[in-house]
């Protein structure tokens, strides 16, 4: 897990609408600007800076598909197995408290 | 996102997990809700049909709200009365589309030792680093409380 300081900046890329939304489109896959722009009402030159504020936090990073750039979710992130293991060692924390309270009856 | 810091003795890597817990009840109670099936299931919520046999696979449907579509299959490997059991299984294997046969299992082993005020039981699950990184991630993406399924919550939220 992140640090209290390193958590911060990744929560202040977070907390602006139009990244959220933008964050929400790529968790489908990795898009283009032009693709991202498309109904948000806002120009594609802000949408840019908004990818960029959230790629220096490692939430996004850019690619060339064909001749295209594209924008996706870092899947480093996503894919970080050391979250993976705290979610099922959650599961096995609540398993172990239902184990208690069955046992201790 | 919830996140459980964990007791100094609970470990956790890439590639195992483990944790150890001092149950207030004798050895031979803790023993039973481990190894019997109806009893296992009852703490660990999955409706188990059959018996832990050592060698043989045993079957059971979830019993957690938005999980009863979900079977999973426990390979019992070694049953050593009192003092150790563990079984097979793959992990986080709730999307019943997705057929996981092929795929790596993690082993679970319960080990027991009697202290002072009752029962140590140190469970491990182990192996995940043999499980591809894409189904790890799909695993993540899965779960509503995981990153990308904050981000959709989110991003709905403010739309």
């Amino acid at each position: 897990m992140s640090s209290k300081s390193s958590a911060a900046p990744l929560f202040a890329a977070l907390g602006d609408a139009t990244r959220l939304r933008l964050l929400g489109r790529l968790a489908g896959g990795p898009l283009s600007i032009t693709r991202l722009s498309e109904g948000t009402g806002v120009t594609r030159q802000a949408i840019t800076r908004h990818l960029h504020a959230l790629g220096d936090v490692g939430l996004v990073r850019h690619a060339r598909r064909g001749r295209e750039r594209v924008w996706d979710l870092d899947r480093k992130r996503l894919e970080n197995a050391k979250r993976y293991i705290d979610q099922i060692a959650a599961q096995w924390d609540d398993a172990a408290e239902r184990l208690r309270a069955f046992v201790e009856d | 996102m919830a996140v459980k810091t964990p007791a100094p003795s609970d470990t956790v890597s890439t590639d195992r997990i483990e944790k150890r817990v001092v149950l207030r009840a004798p050895r031979t109670r803790v023993w039973r809700a481990l190894t019997n099936a109806a009893e296992f299931g009852t703490w660990f919520r999955i409706k188990l049909e059959g018996t832990f046999t050592e060698g043989r696979p045993i079957r059971g449907r979830m019993a957690i709200p938005d999980y009863e579509h979900v079977t999973l299959e426990l390979l019992i490997e070694r049953i050593d009365p009192e003092r150790y059991f563990s079984y097979r299984w793959h992990p986080y294997a709730v999307d019943p589309a997705v057929d996981y046969s092929a795929e790596p299992t993690t082993l679970v082993e319960f080990t027991l030792e009697e202290t002072d005020d009752g029962t140590a039981l140190t469970i491990v699950e182990s192996g995940f680093d043999r499980i591809p990184l894409a189904r790890r991630a799909e695993a993540f993406r899965m779960n509503d409380n995981g990153w990308a399924g904050q981000i959709k919550h989110l991003a709905k939220y403010v739309e």
